[in-house]
């Protein structure tokens, strides 16, 4: 008689097994709202105009950060400027031009093995690499370089998906009408996937704001404004710490309302950034679609 | 595709097939040349890296000895006689992951379900944007976190365990159970949106066989579904491991300030922790086992970069 269709029976383990998939779930939310929340509780009164645009100096008795957010736009702006480009065309080599090879899996490979190399690493081979053997020492250049390697993948792969959703009809019409293929990469492919190209940039954006143990040992700790006009230019070439490395050494100082400030900084960005995402994404589904 | 060949309206307004056709070919040439140029440095930056580690790691291993270096379990640097045995550091790189590992994964691997298959479409809407801002929060905040409330409660359970034990040293929470955990949060973001797609990615016809034949929800999900994801799911894990074994500056802090064995109550270095902490003030000797610490780490990596490669061939080879 129990083992009747009609008896609605369920099973214990079913149970338990769910009990443990809800579980798990609302620990990762807890998590979440957990982290967010007391980040903002903790921080939010120590974030003002003064934090935001003073810098530190026991002189004045100020303190702020607004030396670290210089520092970190410097980073972002000079990283960009040097990694579009070459993001960009690695992805249009192997989507328009590459014919499937070992060539392509390699260059797949290496781009697949960089983005999950370490940041540490990363930060290692730039001290050496840019630091040393090119002479930049700590410097934000030498910062910016080694981030360009790190979030190179990003920019690839982003690229290279948004160009596989463009139709191989835009291709051949233009070709077929007689244009050369650069011309066809440049007025047709490229804007057709500009939203994707924007994602990859503002993913990489996200990244190099989040970024410590690559900048550490390249970047330095500088955390004074550029004075003079030159000043903005020399910048470059001297030390200088983003937000983030800032926040590391508050933590190391024990000085927690100066690293919950920045804290609360840093996660405003980066919700900004997701909603971004999150926003061109659907752009790009609506352009699929058409 | 001869640009010659192609009639060209060029910009003169003169209309010529030949027209200004050899400057054309020649700025194809030229976009061709850099674009593959472009390519070529994902190869060129793996390669230098490599050979950079290599020659900087390599020096301290043949100084110190082989032996002495990996399996020695005293770490002096800075001592008169120096001692540099990273034993330890490697060991607990190793343990630390594997424990974050087994916490983090089956949390991941069933908010993942969660997501994909039992939640309620708008509550997984809720929840999908939620875990994609845990992975964007930089990994210094998850360090400062664990410093604030972690390593607090960490302290009372140290003390309220190790209360009678004499020769236990209090560590104030900074201890490698604290890194554990703050290392099991960081990979949750990774192994939750990795098996969610493998899980999503599983055609409904299987589900719909299994309810056919009289198969719970949780039987269809437990013997179709997850066995079907199952490669997108080991890389889940893999990818989980790589970001745990590499992370940083998130548990320099939390894990503690002294080189010890790894169990869960002592203060710990990690192989990156090593690197971050100690790379500031190291000269000499010092500096150059702190890069052969780099290249151990590098060659970890190495070798979970190359077993995910395979797992993904293996994987498209078993759905094609």
């Amino acid at each position: 008689m129990d083992n009747s269709i009609l008896k609605k029976g369920t099973r214990v383990s079913d149970c338990i097994i769910k009990f443990f998939i809800y579980l798990a779930a609302g620990v990762s939310v807890l998590l979440l709202l957990g982290i967010i929340g007391y980040v903002f509780v903790k921080g939010i009164s120590n974030v003002n105009l003064q934090f935001l645009t003073t810098v530190t100096s026991t002189l004045k008795g100020t303190v702020g950060v607004a030396g670290n957010i210089v520092n970190t736009l410097y980073m972002i702006i000079i990283t960009l400027i040097i990694v579009t480009p070459i993001g960009v065309g690695s992805a249009i080599y192997l989507n328009e031009y590459a014919k499937p090879g070992k060539l392509v899996r390699a260059i797949e490979f290496t781009t697949e093995t960089l983005s999950g190399i370490p940041s540490i690493i990363f930060g290692l081979f730039g001290m050496v690499f840019f630091g040393n053997v090119f002479g930049f020492g700590y410097s934000i250049l030498t910062g910016s370089l080694t981030l360009t390697i790190m979030v190179l993948p990003l920019i690839t792969r982003n690229t290279q998906e948004a160009l596989k959703t463009v139709p191989d009809s835009y291709r051949s019409g233009a070709l077929g009408m007689g244009a050369t293929k650069w011309y066809m990469i440049r007025t047709i492919l490229l804007p057709s996937a500009m939203s994707g190209i924007i994602t990859g940039v503002i993913l990489a954006i996200g990244r190099i704001v989040g970024e410590s143990a690559a900048l550490l040992f390249t970047a330095g700790s500088g955390y004074l404004l550029p004075k003079t006009g030159m000043g903005f230019v020399n910048k470059i070439m001297e030390s200088g710490g983003t937000l983030t490395i800032q926040l590391y050494l508050s933590m190391a100082k024990a000085e927690y309302n100066v690293a919950f400030g920045i804290a609360v900084v840093l996660v405003f960005i980066v919700l900004i950034i997701n909603l971004l995402t999150k926003y061109l994404a659907k752009k790009l589904d609506v352009n699929k679609r058409q | 595709m001869h640009s010659s060949e192609v009639i060209i309206l060029n910009n003169q307004h003169t209309f010529s097939i030949v027209g200004n056709s050899k400057n054309k070919s020649a700025v194809e040439k030229m976009a061709q040349g850099i674009f593959t140029l472009c390519a070529f440095i994902a190869i060129l930056a793996v390669i230098s890296i490599t050979v950079y580690m290599i020659i900087n790691g390599i020096p301290a291993l043949l100084e110190v000895g082989l032996k002495e270096l990996l399996f020695g379990t005293v770490w002096k640097p800075t001592a008169e006689n120096p001692s540099y045995g990273i034993l330890y550091v490697i060991l607990t790189s190793i343990v630390g992951t594997v424990m974050a590992v087994v916490l983090g994964v089956p949390i991941g691997i069933l908010t993942a379900v969660f997501l994909a298959e039992t939640a309620p479409k708008r509550l997984a809407a809720l929840v999908k944007p939620a875990v994609e801002l845990l992975a964007g929060i930089p990994s210094v905040i998850y360090g400062l976190l664990g410093l604030m409330i972690l390593n607090p409660l960490m302290y009372k359970l140290e003390l309220f365990l190790f209360k009678d034990s004499e020769t236990h040293q209090f560590t104030g929470g900074a201890n490698l159970l604290s890194a554990v955990i703050v290392l099991a949060v960081m990979i949750l973001p990774t192994v939750i949106n990795i098996s969610e797609a493998a899980i999503r990615a599983v055609p409904n016809s299987l589900r719909n066989a299994s309810f056919a034949l009289g198969a719970s929800e949780i039987q269809t999900i437990l013997k179709v579904v997850l066995p079907t994801a199952k490669s997108g799911i080991i890389t889940a894990i893999v990818l989980g491991v790589g970001r745990a074994i590499g992370e940083a500056m998130a548990i320099t802090l939390v894990s503690g300030s002294s080189v010890n064995a790894p169990y869960p109550f002592n203060s710990v270095r990690f192989l990156t922790t090593a690197i971050v902490s100690e790379m500031g003030y190291a000269a000499g000797m010092h500096r150059q086992v702190l890069f052969t610490i780099g290249l151990v780490l590098f060659v970890f990596i190495m070798v979970i970069n190359i077993s995910l490669t395979s797992i993904l061939k293996k994987g498209d080879k078993d759905n094609g």
